[in-house]
């Protein structure tokens, strides 16, 4: 693993660096929930990155076929979760993570 | 190329970084829009050119722009800054510091294993296209899969609707099973005049 040349490690060690941006974003929000939407979406875009480099490195296409269907629901994940978004503001006026207590045991 | 990898890289963390810092919810969108621009960049060094404008057409064309719209719809206020480090964002920052080290420590040790290269069922073909090979294994190995997904995607999109949609109250809309059951029975009434006077508390919709 050399610098001039980019190998394996690189796109992975890139992928758990923006993973761990996602996971920061996760833990440090406590504010508004479209950031936290938006932080889950960071992470996936890194498990994506992930699947693409050891589908190219092992020259297997089936990574690159994961990664599409992972696409496809995380834009189902993100539609409902912004649909529960506007319903939760619709009824109580507010979406800050304080308020979202209402269902706990 | 190898400059090309190191300037998507740190501009694909930069973004991130500005979209879990940011206070204004829109300038977080527009970062993860940029953040998905460069991860598309990244896809094609990586020499996969199919995946790379599926992110483009799925993520910017379709989900950012969905979260822009509902950011505007819900009118979020900005939150102000906290001026000091708190006990949050210092959690969150030695969680994700530690994460990262592990991670880091698990890759350079996987890097010291020969990865077996290659199923002989899924090779990667050269010379045939990205597209071609997506498409030909899609819809004859992963084709369960594929459908399973299109059906979570019929299943998410009637639970947008669903979720969503109301009913608000004086809002003239069309009944076509009325209007198509309606007759000279139900439709038409005689009524008496006294002249000059009019009629009143005529109920048009029976």
């Amino acid at each position: 693993m050399t610098i001039n040349q980019i190998s394996l490690e690189h796109y992975l060690i890139l992928a758990s660096l923006l993973f761990c941006i996602g996971v920061a974003g996760l833990f440090m929000n406590r504010k508004n929930v479209i950031t936290i939407l938006m932080s889950i979406e960071l992470m996936l875009l890194a498990v994506n990155i992930n699947f693409v480099a050891f589908s190219v490195h092992m020259q297997d296409i089936a990574g690159q076929i994961f990664s599409i269907i992972i696409l496809s629901i995380a834009a189902a994940e993100v539609s409902i979760g912004l649909a529960i978004l506007v319903l939760y503001s619709r009824n109580r006026g507010s979406i800050e993570i304080e308020d979202i207590n209402q269902m706990r045991g | 190329m190898v400059i090309f990898f190191y300037v998507f890289a740190s501009l694909i963390i930069l973004s991130s970084l500005m979209v879990i810092t940011s206070r204004n919810p829109v300038h977080a969108v527009l970062w993860l829009i940029f953040a998905f621009c460069n991860g598309s960049g990244l896809m094609v060094l990586l020499g996969a050119e199919f995946l790379a404008m599926m992110l483009i057409i799925i993520y910017v064309g379709a989900v950012a722009v969905l979260f822009l719209f509902v950011v505007m719809m819900l009118d979020i206020k900005v939150s102000e800054f906290k001026g000091a480090v708190d006990f949050d964002m210092s959690f969150a920052f030695f969680i994700a510091v530690l994460l990262f080290i592990d991670l880091v420590v698990v890759i350079l040790l996987m890097a010291k294993i020969d990865l077996p290269i290659g199923n002989t069922e899924f090779r990667l073909t050269q010379g045939l296209g990205n597209a071609y090979e997506i498409g030909r294994l899609l819809y004859t190995k992963f084709v369960l899969p594929f459908q399973t997904s299109g059906l979570i995607l019929f299943v998410a999109m009637v639970a947008a609707i669903s979720l969503t949609h109301r009913l608000r109250p004086g809002v003239k809309r069309q009944k076509v099973l009325e209007q198509m059951m309606r007759n000279k029975e139900n439709s038409l009434s005689f009524a008496q005049t006294d002249g000059k006077k009019g009629l009143e508390g005529l109920d048009y919709d029976n």
